[in-house]
C-alpha cells in the first residue's frame, strides 16, 4: 500500500495487473470538482476487466457526486459489498457509500414511463390534449358566464341588495381613471384615419369625404373596438389581477367558508361597473375620434369647422347605434373572462401573472372576432 | 462522534454584533458549532433567530464581530460565500424556483457552478433527490404540485447539491404534520450520519430538538444563553428555558423520547 500514488490528484482509475486476480485501484479525489474528468475516466473503463477485485479504500476525498459515479459504474449492488467487505474503509466512507447506493436505486427505479416514441401517436395525443383542454375551457367559460348572469338576473328584481359602494368603486377604476386615455387615443386614431383619408381621397379631389370616412368609421367600429381593447388591457388584467392574488391568498375559499358567494361580491360589481363603463367611454372615444379627425381636415383642407360639423350630423343615428349596440356586448365578454382568469388562478404568483396575461390576451381576441361577426351581420341584414 | 475532528469548531461566532435599523439584535454573540454534529437554535419570537441564521449563510452582513466557516473567515459578500461550496441552506418554505421542475432545482447549480452537462446534472440531481427520500417520478415535477413535507425534501436535495460540509435549516418541520415532522428529523439524522454533515437548524419544534439535535443553543437576551445537551439546557435555571422545556409540549416531546 505503501507504493500507491498519492491522493491530492484528480480520480482516476489504476489498473494494477502484475498480480491475479487483477487489481483495479481508485485513486485520487473523486469530488464534484472533478466531475466531468471523472465521468470520461469511467467511460474508458466501462467493462472492468474480469476477473478483478475492486479496491475502494484509495481513494482521497469522496463527496457524494463522487459516489454516485462509482454507484452508476459498479452498479448499487457491487457498491454495497464492496463498502462492506472493504475493512480498510472508515466508518464514515462506507455511510456515505452505502446511503448513495441506496439512493441510486430509488434514482433508477423504474421512472416515469417514457411517452411512445411514435412521433404520429405523439401528434394525435397533443391534438386531444388540445382539444379536450379547449372544450374543457369553453365549458368553463360558458358556465362561469350562466353563473353570472344567474346572478345580475337575481339581483335586478332586488334593488336592495344591489352592491352600489362596489359598484361606484369598480366604475371609478374602470370608467373614470380610463377616460384620458381613451379620449387621447382615439384622438391621435381620429387624426391619423383624416391624414390617410385627405392623401387617398385627394387624388380625386373629394377631401371633403374624408370627413364621412372618419365619422363613420368612429360611430360605428374604431370607437367602440379601441375603447374596448383598452380596456381589455386596462381592465380585464386588473380584475384578473386582483381576484387572482385573493384566490393565491385563499380569500375566494374564506368567502366560501362563510357562506358567501365570490361571483355575487366579486364578479357582479365589476361586470356592472364594465356593463356602464365602455358605453360611456365608447361615446368619449367617437366624440375624441371626431375631434382630432375634424382638427386635422380643418387644418390641411380649406374647410370651415361649421361644415364639418355639419357634415358629421348628416350621418345617419342607425350608425351610432349599431356600434353603441355593441359596447355592452364587448362589456360583459371582458369583465366575464377577467375575473373568470382570475378564478383559474392557483396558488403561486406565476400563475396569477400567466393568467393575467391569457385574459388579455381571450378578451382582445373575442372583441376584435366578435366585432368582425356583427360587422358581416349588419352587412347582411342591411343597416 | 466530532471525536475525529480537528480542534477547531466548523462554525465559530466571536463577539457578533447585529443592529437591523436602530434596534440591536444580537449583542456581543459568541456560538461555536462543531463538526458533524447537529445543532439546534431556540429561543423566542422575535429574539433573532432567523438573523443569526441569515448572518452565518453570508446572507447578511454583521455590524460587527468576527464568523469564521471552516475556520475560513466570512467573505464579505454572500455571493462569494456561496461560491465556497462549503453551505446548503434550507429555507423555511423551501424557496425552490417555481419555474423549474424539482430535478431542474437542483440541477442549476450543478450546471451553474459546477460546470456540469445537463444530462451530468440532472443524473446527479436525481440521486440527490433519492437521498432526500424522493423518487425519479417527483423529479418532473413542479414546486407547485409538491406537498409541504415534499418541498422541504427537494428543498434540501437542492441544499446539498453541492455537498456542502454545512447545512443551515430554517424551521425545517414547520407547516408539516407529525409524521411527516418525525420523518424529516431521522432523515436529517440519517444524512448527517452518512454525509458527515454539520448542521445547524432553527427551530421551533421541540420534537425535532429532542430526536435530532446533539445540542442546544439558546438564544435570549441578545446573546447565546447557554449551549448544551437538551438535559444540561433543561437543568438551567431561567424562566425563559424553564417555561419552553417544561411546559405541556416539551413534557410531551421528552415523554416521547424516552418512549422511543
Amino acid at each position: 500500500m505503501g507504493g500507491d500514488p498519492t491522493v491530492t490528484e484528480p480520480g482516476h482509475i489504476h489498473l494494477d495487473q502484475s498480480r491475479s486476480p487483477a487489481r483495479i485501484l481508485l485513486l485520487g479525489d473523486w469530488t464534484l470538482a472533478h466531475y466531468s474528468h471523472l465521468c470520461r475516466q469511467l467511460e474508458q473503463h466501462a467493462e472492468p476487466p474480469q476477473p478483478a477485485t475492486i479496491e475502494l479504500h484509495h481513494v482521497g476525498a469522496l463527496d457524494t457526486a463522487g459516489a454516485a459515479l462509482l454507484a452508476r459504474w459498479l452498479g448499487a449492488t457491487e457498491l454495497e459489498r464492496l463498502a462492506a467487505a472493504e475493512e480498510e474503509l472508515p466508518a464514515e466512507r462506507r455511510n456515505l457509500l452505502q446511503a448513495i447506493a441506496t439512493a441510486h436505486r430509488t434514482a433508477t427505479r423504474a421512472g416515469p414511463t417514457s411517452p411512445s416514441g411514435n412521433p404520429l401517436a405523439e401528434t394525435l395525443a397533443g391534438i386531444g390534449r388540445i382539444t379536450e383542454h379547449a372544450y374543457q375551457q369553453i365549458t368553463l367559460g360558458l358556465g362561469f358566464s350562466g353563473q353570472v348572469l344567474h346572478v345580475l338576473a337575481g339581483g335586478l328584481l332586488r334593488p336592495w341588495r344591489w352592491r352600489l359602494s362596489a359598484v361606484s368603486r369598480q366604475l371609478q377604476h374602470t370608467a373614470l381613471e380610463a377616460i384620458p386615455i381613451v379620449a387621447l387615443l382615439t384622438f391621435a386614431i381620429g387624426a391619423v384615419i383624416a391624414l390617410l383619408g385627405i392623401s387617398l381621397l385627394g387624388r380625386f379631389d373629394a377631401e371633403i369625404f374624408a370627413v364621412d370616412l372618419v365619422t363613420y368609421a368612429f360611430l360605428r367600429e374604431f370607437g367602440v373596438v379601441i375603447t374596448a381593447i383598452l380596456l381589455a388591457g386596462r381592465s380585464a388584467s386588473a380584475f384578473a389581477a386582483q381576484i387572482g392574488s385573493m384566490k393565491a391568498n385563499e380569500e375566494i375559499d374564506a368567502l366560501r367558508t362563510q357562506g358567501l358567494d365570490p361571483v355575487d361580491l366579486l364578479v357582479a360589481p365589476r361586470v356592472v361597473a364594465m356593463l356602464i363603463a365602455l358605453p360611456l367611454l365608447t361615446v368619449v372615444g367617437v366624440l375624441a375620434g371626431i375631434a382630432g379627425g375634424s382638427l386635422v381636415i380643418a387644418t390641411s383642407v380649406d374647410i370651415t369647422y361649421a361644415r364639418i360639423i355639419g357634415l358629421v350630423q348628416e350621418a345617419p343615428l342607425e350608425y351610432y347605434l349599431a356600434g353603441l349596440a355593441k359596447a355592452p356586448i364587448f362589456a360583459y365578454i371582458i369583465a366575464v373572462i377577467g375575473c373568470l382568469e382570475g378564478f383559474k388562478c392557483g396558488g403561486s404568483a406565476q400563475s396569477v401573472g400567466q393568467h393575467t396575461t391569457s385574459a388579455v390576451v381571450q378578451s382582445i381576441f373575442w372583441v376584435i372576432i366578435l366585432n368582425a361577426a356583427a360587422a358581416l351581420f349588419f352587412l347582411e341584414v342591411g343597416w | 462522534m466530532s471525536d475525529d475532528t480537528s480542534t477547531r469548531p466548523m462554525i465559530e461566532v466571536r463577539s457578533l454584533v447585529n443592529r437591523l435599523g436602530g434596534a440591536t439584535i444580537h449583542d456581543g454573540l459568541d456560538l461555536d458549532v462543531h463538526a458533524g454534529e447537529i445543532l439546534g437554535l431556540v429561543g423566542g419570537s422575535g429574539s433573532g433567530k432567523s438573523v443569526l441564521l441569515r448572518s452565518l449563510a453570508g446572507l447578511q452582513r454583521p455590524t460587527a464581530g468576527t464568523i469564521r466557516i471552516d475556520a475560513r473567515p466570512m467573505q464579505e459578500d454572500a455571493h462569494q460565500c456561496a461560491t465556497s461550496h462549503c453551505i446548503g441552506v434550507l429555507f423555511q418554505r423551501g424557496a425552490l424556483y417555481s419555474s423549474l421542475t424539482i430535478a431542474d432545482n437542483v440541477a442549476l447549480v450543478l450546471i451553474e457552478q459546477a460546470g456540469l452537462r445537463r444530462s451530468e446534472a440532472r443524473a446527479l440531481a436525481r440521486i440527490k433527490l433519492a437521498l432526500t427520500g424522493l423518487g425519479p417520478e417527483a423529479g418532473n415535477q413542479y414546486p407547485a404540485e409538491l406537498s409541504g413535507g415534499m418541498i422541504k425534501r427537494a428543498a434540501l436535495a437542492r441544499a446539498l447539491a453541492l455537498s456542502p460540509k454545512i447545512l443551515f435549516l430554517d424551521e425545517p418541520t414547520a407547516g408539516l404534520d407529525p409524521i411527516s415532522a418525525a420523518a424529516f428529523d431521522r432523515l436529517l439524522v440519517t444524512l448527517r450520519d452518512s454525509l458527515g454533515l454539520t448542521v445547524f437548524l432553527v427551530t421551533h419544534d421541540l420534537d425535532t430538538l429532542y430526536a435530532a439535535c446533539d445540542r442546544i443553543a439558546v438564544l435570549a437576551r441578545r446573546r447565546v444563553l447557554a449551549t448544551g445537551t437538551v438535559e444540561e439546557i433543561e437543568a438551567i435555571e431561567d424562566d425563559w428555558v424553564e417555561s419552553y422545556f417544561h411546559g405541556p409540549r416539551g413534557r410531551a416531546a421528552r415523554q416521547a423520547r424516552e418512549r422511543a
